[in-house]
Formats: structure tokens, C-alpha cells, sequence
């Protein structure tokens, strides 16, 4: 860049409009305001102490893992309105396997797994012949998968909860990677510095009130971190952009625009199917009634996070943000012992808010008036 | 000098309607053809049969002599055949880098991970555009912020760069200032200058003659013949587009502004 050719026209713009124009730069304000503001609201209430960490990283964990999906699917351009219909869907099927059909926990959660990315290209491909909103198409799913998802137990078992997994999946090995807890011994020891608290009385008195990270977080960290890596580092990333900008434009220049929206749709459908299976191995049952909403929760998260409505900007960051500041303020709020309605007026104005500032950063971006 | 690329009596039916009835065109290395027509004339189906997107009903397409069939736009583009499309080159939101890569990303190996090269993707950028004459402020701008002529650079450099032989231009003026279009048509001219031959499509005269070095016109689908340049007037070429008589009337009524 030699400074004796550059235009004079060019303006010079300060650092503060540069760093404005990373999609990130909303949420780590909003993620430090949420810090601050519960810091001093409700530090005594238990929030930051290591089981209050783990209360509300956990709860964060759960918004990140479909936000990732849904960050990189809004970013090349489309939504998956079945992200919530998918995780009771997918929850139910491993109950229906494992329990019902006796089937060994790692057979039913990988089944599963097939099923519901095959779901989720279904979704791609309809969207991509058809030429209709994804919006549309995925509502209908949003209702054909629920549909599905209260009919089979009540068919199978007379009843819309499938209890019993807990028990189906002891020492199973690929349930461990889903309901575990790793890090026990280094918990057992923190707890014998006296840096955590343990148990007084009851069953577990002695153990440590927090004795591992569950395996669910760490799900959580790895899919941002390898949906940060492949959107930012890859050419494939650099596809995702580019369908979502303008695929028309991407066509032309070579970019497999139909392969990149399937692919991600597919993507959306195995991190709903994470969640899901995180929570049958919690929960140790399948309900009907899981993930209700979860797909508005998914994209308020991304919103938040930075990413366009439009498709072609964004950031997995960013949206991982997002799901940190939905969760923190979520639990933030019962700890500080505020009405929990209230949760969802402020929810409300931060998404307004989030898209508000969205487009004006677009504004400086694309130059529009 | 032969031609580098041609089409000989090309036709293209879309059902019952005849959108090109036998054009014949050529381009030769170093050549500036421009191909001019009105609006619906056939000029959009004519490129897109060059480019690959549609296949012709009948006619022969040639390439250094040698007759190619193109089943899609990625073959045509392998035989160094590349579209600058007006308002489809580019994506705003991306940066100029990410832009100029697209579908051609380089890549490097780091510990088993193929990964787009991100310096070597700026550096080339940086370097390319600096040729054309555009500075940029740094290979992440992004192409919302630069101007139409600008991005239409951007894009011709992008296909120079990827090996076009044959680089067809899709009224790359029309959208375009005075200040552009000039930077625009210097653009052409370094384009040519560097042995590739450009198709240049457009309904603006003074704009074709200030680069062409040769004129086809086309109307109602069908090519109505070559001119080399210095042997026909504006006039000429602005009657033949309109098909003769009805802009002499019109032309008689505007004064002779048109």
C-alpha cells in the first residue's frame, strides 16, 4: 500500500468505525455491559460462585450449540425455523430406540443422527428446487417433526414422555461423550484446596458441589471453535459468504452455491440433534414438548450476535456471544430475583436493538444511503 | 490474424420464439469487438451462449478453429472464455480479497487442514487492483464501498488474472458515470493491450467507439454485419441498432440529440 498513489478521495476512518464494522463488536459490548450489570445487581446472590457459574454456562452452552448451526445456515443465506421440532424430535427417536426397542444407546444415537441431518437435507433440497423461503418450508417442518414427535410415543407407549434412558445408557460409551462430566479428580481437588465448596450433608456430603464440566459445554466450545475455523480459515468458508451475499453472483464464479445451503442445513440439523442428545442423557427421558421455541432463541442468539437477516455477513463468535448474553441474563435474572417475565421484555428490546444497530453497520458496509 | 474465437450462424430457440436467428461473430487476440444492440435485441441470450449458460439450437462455436461444445458455464470458462456480468460480478458485504477469490480460493496445508491463504489472497488482490489503477485502502475493504466502475474493475481483473483468454463484457458502462465509464474503458484498453480478446457489449455508441476496433450489430437476433473501425459513423451504427427508420423520424422530431 504506497502512501504517494493512494486516492485523496479516500477519506482516512478512525479505528473506532473500523472495529464498528466487525460483526462481533455488538455482542462483546453487550456481553461486557451483561457482566458489569449483574456484577453489581446480584454478586452476592450466589451468581459467580462456582455452581453459579456452572448454572448459567451451562444454560449458555445449550443457546451456543444451535446457535452455531443456525449462525452458519443465516449466514449462507436461510433459516431452519425446525431447529426446536428437530431436538424434540430427535430426543424422542433415541428414547424410541434405546428404550422401546432395546436397541444399545450408541446404535440409537447414531441412527438418530443419520436421521436428522437426512432431515435437515430434505429441508436443503426442498428449499433449493422449489426456489420457496426457506422460512416457509422450514415451518412446515417445525409442525410436521412436533407432529411426529407427540404421535409415535403415544402410538408406541400410550403416553408423550419416554423415560428409562438413563438406565438404557449406563456405560454405554457414546452416551458418556454426551451426558458426562469431565475433569472430576481436578474438581476433587480444588475442592480439597478449599476453593470450592463441598457438600455438608446428605448422600454426597464430602464430594465437591461442582464436580465436573459437563460434556455438554464442551460440545459447545468445540462446535464454535470449528464453526469459527471453517467460516473464517476455509475456502468453504469463504462459499458460506458468498451463497448468502448474493447466489447468483457466486454461481457465476464458480461457488457450488445449492452443495454449500444443503450442507448447512444438514449442519443446522446435527447441532439441533447435539442439544437433543445432551438432554435425553441429563434428563435420562424424552418429552414431547422439548425444544419449544428454541429455533427463535437460536436466532435471536446469531442476531445478537451480529449476523444479517439477509444472509452474507456474520459471526460464529459473535453468535456464541449472543447465546452467553441469553444465557447469563436468562439465569442472571432469577438469581437477582427478578420476576422472570421480565426476562422476556428485555429479550425483546435487545433484539430490537441488535437489528437496529445490524443495519446501520450494514449501511456503512455496503454504502447505502 | 484468426480468429481466437467465433461463432458461425448461431442460433438459440426457446420454444416458439427465436431469440437469435443466426449471428456470426468473431474475436481475435488483442481485438476490442464490440457488439452492439437495443434492448432486445438478443444480446443477453447471445452471451450467455458464448458463456456456456445456454447451448445453441444449431450453429458452431470455435475455439482457436476448433468447434467446442459447452455444457455448462464452468467448461467454457476452463477454456479461458470468462462473463463480467453488470450488476452480478460482485458481493457487497464481502471484502475485495474474498471477492476476487471467490470459487478460486488458494489454498495451504497446515497440520493435515487445507485453509484458505488468506496473505497470499490480499497480496494478490493488493498487487492486481494497483495494476488496474485502483488503490485500495487494504485487501479488506469491503465492494460496497467502492464505486459501479470500480467493482466492474475489480471484476475484469479478477477474470484477467484466472486465465481469460476470451473476456466478454456485459454492458459495463451503462450503470456508470463519466468519470467511471472513462476508468472503465482505460480498463478495457489495458486488457487489450495485454493480448486478450474482449467482447464489449453495449447499447452506447460514443462508448463502443471509444475502445472497439471492430462493430457488429445486432437486431431482432440476427447479426447485421462488421465494420472495422474509421469505416462507419455514430450515425450509422446508432440507425442500424434501432433498425433504420423509425429513429430518423424520432431523431428528426428530437432535434438530432439522440
Amino acid at each position: 500500500m504506497s502512501d504517494s498513489t493512494q486516492d485523496e478521495r479516500i477519506k482516512n476512518i478512525s479505528p473506532l468505525r473500523q472495529a464498528l464494522v466487525r460483526p462481533e463488536l455488538g455482542s462483546i459490548a453487550g456481553t461486557i455491559i451483561v457482566f458489569l450489570f449483574f456484577g453489581f445487581l446480584a454478586f452476592d446472590s450466589g451468581m459467580f460462585s462456582p455452581r453459579g457459574v456452572l448454572n448459567w454456562s451451562t444454560v449458555s452452552a445449550q443457546f451456543m450449540i444451535i446457535a452455531v448451526g443456525a449462525c452458519l445456515l443465516m449466514i449462507a443465506g436461510e433459516f431452519d425455523l425446525s431447529v426446536g421440532s428437530m431436538i424434540g424430535f430427535a430426543g424422542m427417536m433415541i428414547a424410541i430406540f434405546s428404550v422401546t426397542l432395546q436397541w444399545p444407546v450408541w446404535t440409537s444415537i447414531c441412527v438418530t443422527f443419520v436421521l436428522c441431518t437426512a432431515l435437515g437435507a430434505l429441508n436443503g433440497y426442498i428449499v433449493i428446487r422449489t426456489g420457496l423461503p426457506s422460512f416457509i418450508v422450514t415451518l412446515a417442518f417445525l409442525f410436521i417433526l412436533r407432529g411426529f414427535t407427540i404421535f409415535f410415543p403415544q402410538l408406541i407407549e400410550r403416553k408423550t414422555i419416554i423415560g428409562g434412558v438413563s438406565d438404557a445408557a449406563d456405560r454405554d460409551w457414546l452416551a458418556s461423550l454426551f451426558g458426562g462430566k469431565v475433569g472430576e479428580p481436578v474438581f476433587v481437588w480444588l475442592a480439597d484446596l478449599g476453593l470450592i465448596d463441598v457438600f455438608e450433608r446428605g448422600s454426597r456430603a464430602g464430594q465437591p458441589v461442582v464436580d465436573g464440566i459437563p460434556a455438554l459445554i464442551l460440545w459447545a466450545i468445540g462446535l464454535v471453535i470449528f464453526g469459527h475455523f471453517v467460516l473464517t480459515r476455509t475456502r468453504f468458508g469463504n462459499w458460506i459468504f458468498a451463497s448468502g451475499g448474493d447466489a447468483q453472483a457466486a454461481r457465476y464464479a464458480g461457488v457450488p452455491v445449492n452443495r454449500v445451503k444443503i450442507l448447512m442445513f444438514m449442519f443446522s440439523a446435527f447441532c439441533a440433534c447435539v442439544f437433543a442428545t445432551c438432554q435425553v442423557m441429563e434428563f435420562g427421558s424424552a418429552g414431547a414438548d422439548r425444544g419449544l421455541l428454541k429455533e427463535f432463541e437460536a436466532i435471536i442468539a446469531v442476531v445478537i450476535g451480529g449476523a444479517l437477516l439477509t444472509g452474507g455477513y456474520g459471526s460464529v463468535i459473535g453468535a456464541a456471544l449472543g447465546a452467553l448474553i441469553f444465557g447469563v441474563v436468562q439465569q442472571g435474572l432469577f438469581f437477582a430475583g427478578v420476576e422472570s417475565s421480565l426476562f422476556r421484555v428485555f429479550l425483546g428490546v435487545l433484539l430490537l436493538a441488535a437489528v437496529i444497530l445490524n443495519t446501520y453497520i450494514r449501511r456503512i458496509i455496503t454504502g447505502e444511503k | 490474424m484468426d480468429p481466437l474465437f467465433e461463432m458461425q450462424d448461431v442460433e438459440k430457440h426457446f420454444g416458439t420464439v427465436i431469440a437469435l436467428g443466426g449471428v456470426n461473430f468473431s474475436v481475435s487476440e488483442g481485438e476490442c469487438h464490440c457488439l452492439l444492440g437495443d434492448n432486445g435485441a438478443g444480446k443477453s441470450t447471445l452471451i450467455k451462449t458464448m458463456s456456456g449458460v445456454h447451448a445453441p439450437t444449431s450453429g458452431r462455436l470455435l475455439m482457436r478453429g476448433q468447434e467446442v461444445r459447452f455444457e455448462d458455464p464452468r467448461q467454457a470458462i476452463s477454456q479461458g472464455i470468462a462473463t463480467v456480468y453488470q450488476d452480478l460480478a460482485m458481493i457487497p458485504l464481502m471484502s475485495v480479497s474474498r471477492n476476487f477469490f471467490m470459487g478460486n480460493e488458494p489454498i495451504k496445508r497446515r497440520f493435515g487442514f487445507i485453509l484458505f491463504d488468506h496473505e497470499r489472497a490480499d497480496k494478490v488482490t493488493m498487487d492486481e487492483m494497483r495494476k488496474m489503477g485502483i488503490n485500495l485502502r487494504g485487501p479488506h475493504q469491503a465492494v460496497g464501498t467502492l464505486s459501479g466502475g470500480e467493482r466492474q474493475t475489480v471484476a475484469i481483473a479478477r477474470a484477467v488474472y484466472f486465465g481469460a483468454k476470451v473476456l466478454i463484457l456485459d454492458e459495463p458502462t451503462s450503470a456508470l458515470g463519466v468519470r467511471q465509464t472513462a476508468n472503465v474503458l482505460a480498463t478495457v484498453d489495458r486488457v487489450r493491450e495485454n493480448g486478450i480478446a474482449v467482447v464489449f457489449i453495449t447499447h452506447n455508441v460514443r462508448h463502443a467507439l471509444a475502445v472497439g476496433d471492430r462493430f457488429t450489430v445486432l437486431n431482432r437476433g440476427k447479426t447485421l454485419g462488421t465494420a472495422n473501425k474509421g469505416e462507419i459513423t455514430p450515425e450509422e451504427l446508432q440507425d442500424l441498432m434501432a433498425g433504420g427508420q423509425e429513429l430518423v423520424e424520432l431523431e428528426s422530431s428530437l432535434g438530432g440529440t439522440v
